[in-house]
């Protein structure tokens, strides 16, 4: 490749986001698809919007490719304010969800049309040097005479994504690319698209529903939920520190204890459930304070439960509670248990397969203790 | 068939209606016309059994119907594409939804009526006090339209432009959209995106409308004799004048196979030029 990624962090100045909203509203008749959305990505990152559908994050891709234009607020690409301006005068490019590639054009005319719409137009030899170039970076080296149709799921998916890095667009949209793959290729190209996005150096920005998609590919995910951020971090940041139990419910699993708040001291809250039982957690970094007698929920991640006999003995934990297993699924590297506790509803909790070994299992049907420490739950609002 | 008797069977019941009408409707009158194009008429008409070339020596009577024919029919659908085009593709792509079956509608609606009472209409909407009276209010004096090439050209657009529309309209209709805003993003202007990408895919819809109307025009007869004036021939008033009043059959059949010739050629070569090719799965669709 005739670029290297030092220069392009050169060209797009470092301290300057690729992208920047402020304020940004888009209302379609009465609603409101996007509301007040403030954020920004770095150069060279690789940012996901997630949340499920209908929550703007489509939308707000959309207004980035110029395919929608905010109704209030301003977009910036690189710096510059990008309201108005046509998709075909935006340096970025996109990757559709169903590819939309060209039926009546073989793979190397696909590819190559952004070039082709260049004015000046470059010399048809160079066109299909870059083409070339651009089919090897897609590992579908000697495909460029294929038609589109002849090609599977994941080679088409490679075409869209050759047809939109030849023209080293400052950034690159991705519409819930993995979307139309099976599984497996689907963890293919999540690897794939990782590799790639650090080879070439363009700023990444992909739209997904799929938490475990956003999660193993993102530097920064972006939470959406009716039109608004509901938060924005590291992926490990969404998984420790949830504001709200909608974000730990997005991403991961978690189990939440309802009740109303009887304690607040210091960043800790006691809450009071239905069953009379007093459960205590840490509020989140950056949610907001909770108030005494508010609802909230207790969180805690499946795997930092632990599991023992009815009698309680022999685990080591803050809280304890008593339940019956409703079913087990053996996943190998840990069991998945779901627990019925009274009052509480159900409870999954994953036990790891060296505790397993160590205190066995529990048959379905059995009467167990669940249990864990204070320090690792959390008290979140909705 | 040969795996599946019961399957065969079937086969054959369901393609026997078809293949019976095809026999007796197409294929047989065609024969008929054959023959009686080598023979020769009698003296009141009609067809008297013979073996002779003569009625195809004949032919450079009817030159002025051949040219006309292949003259106004190629014109007149390429005037039907380009006016039809535009509507289609406003149809197919630019108007509201809600709007859509309604306009849809009224491009149908003129078929309603017969073709004959419609291009009568305009023998007076074309003729002296019709669009020439509204032009001497502005100041145009002298101009004439009916009897011309001019209102032929009216009445061929009118009559055929619905045969144009649907198949282009169907074309575009189901053209995926991402794909002109694929083009757009990748940087293609409007224009540049239309070329590339709209007409491309729609060229199924306009081989299948410009093939309709051409090959319904050459047999057009109704529409050069209202309003052509009895100055501008079809193929087809020749033959209405050799079977209907001179009664000339054999001429006129030999006149027919010739045009049944001529169509079978152009048709086949146009096909090959729109439909085969390197763009061949697309456009089998249509």
């Amino acid at each position: 490749m005739e670029h290297n990624p030092s220069q392009l962090a050169q060209a797009s100045k470092v301290d300057v986001p690729d992208i920047q909203f402020v304020g940004v509203t888009k209302r379609f008749g009465n609603v409101a698809a996007v509301d007040n959305v403030d954020l920004s990505v770095e150069s060279g990152a690789f940012f996901s919007f997630l949340g499920p559908s209908g929550c703007g994050k489509t939308t707000s891709l959309r207004m980035i490719a110029g395919f929608e234009q905010p109704t209030e607020g301003n977009v910036y690409i690189n710096g510059q304010s990008v309201v108005g301006i046509p998709p075909h005068k935006r340096h970025v490019n996109m990757v559709f969800q169903q590819y939309a590639l060209f039926p009546h054009m073989d793979v190397a005319d696909n590819i190559g049309y952004g070039l082709r719409q260049r004015a000046p137009r470059p010399s048809k030899s160079e066109i299909a040097k870059r083409v070339d170039e651009t089919l090897e970076l897609v590992r579908l080296e000697g495909y460029g005479n294929r038609r589109v149709w002849e090609m599977s799921g994941g080679q088409q998916q490679r075409v869209a994504l050759a047809r939109a890095l030849i023209n080293h667009p400052t950034v690159l949209l991705l519409d819930e690319p993995l979307a139309a793959l099976d599984r497996k290729l689907r963890r293919e190209m999540q690897i794939e698209l990782q590799t790639l996005q650090r080879d070439v150096g363009i700023t990444f920005v992909l739209v997904t529903h799929d938490q475990e998609e956003a999660l193993s590919m993102s530097d920064q995910i972006c939470i959406m939920n009716e039109g608004r951020i509901v938060q924005t971090g590291s992926p490990r940041d969404l998984y420790d520190d949830p504001v709200s139990r909608y974000v730990a419910d997005f991403v991961g699993k978690s189990n939440f204890f309802e009740g109303d708040v009887v304690d607040v001291n210091a960043g800790s809250y006691s809450i009071k459930s239905a069953t009379g039982q007093v459960f205590s957690g840490f509020g989140s970094k950056g949610a907001p304070a909770l108030v005494k007698g508010g609802k909230a929920s207790i969180a805690v991640r499946p795997e930092l439960l632990s599991i023992g006999s009815a009698d309680g003995g022999n685990i080591d934990a803050d809280v304890k509670i008593l339940g019956q297993i409703k079913n087990r699924i053996f996943l190998g590297e840990h069991t998945e248990y779901l627990v019925e506790c009274e009052g509480l509803g159900e409870v999954l909790v994953l036990s790891p397969k060296h505790i397993e070994n160590i205190r066995g299992t529990f048959e379905p049907g059995a009467s167990v203790t669940l249990g864990w420490m204070n320090d690792i739950a959390l008290a979140l609002g909705d | 068939m040969t795996d599946n008797k019961k399957g065969s069977w079937l086969t054959v019941a369901l393609l026997t209606p078809t293949s019976m009408w095809f026999l007796f409707m197409l294929v047989m009158p065609m024969i008929v016309v054959v023959i009686f194009s080598f023979g020769e008429r009698s003296a009141v008409g009609g067809y008297v059994a013979s073996f002779t070339f003569d009625q195809y020596a004949n032919l450079p009577a009817r030159l002025k119907a051949f040219t006309n024919t292949l003259t106004f029919a190629p014109i007149g659908t390429f005037l039907s594409l380009i006016i039809a085009y535009p509507l289609a593709y406003y149809l197919a792509v630019k108007v509201d939804r809600r709007w859509r079956l309604l306009l849809l509608v009224l491009v149908i609606v003129p078929f309603w009526t017969s073709l004959l009472i419609r291009t009568y209409a305009w023998i007076f909407i074309l003729g002296g006090r019709g669009i020439p009276t509204l032009l001497e209010f502005i100041g145009l004096e002298g101009i004439r339209m009916i009897n011309t090439p001019f209102a032929v050209y009216v009445g061929i657009v009118y009559g055929y432009l619905p045969l144009m529309v649907f198949p282009i309209y169907v074309s575009l209709e189901k053209l995926d959209k991402n794909l002109l805003e694929a083009s757009n993003d990748l940087g293609g202007t409007p224009w540049r995106t239309f070329m590339q990408v709209t007409l491309p895919l729609s060229m199924p819809g306009v081989a299948t409308g410009c093939m309709l109307v051409f090959i319904l025009l050459m047999g057009e007869f109704l529409i050069p004799a209202f309003l052509g004036g009895g100055k501008i021939f079809f193929l087809g008033n020749a033959l209405v004048d050799l079977f209907v009043q001179s009664r000339n059959w054999p001429f006129g059949s030999a006149l027919a196979v010739t045009l049944v010739i001529i169509m079978v050629v152009t048709v086949s070569l146009y096909m090959r030029l729109t439909l085969g090719g390197k763009n061949g799965r697309d456009q089998s669709l249509m």
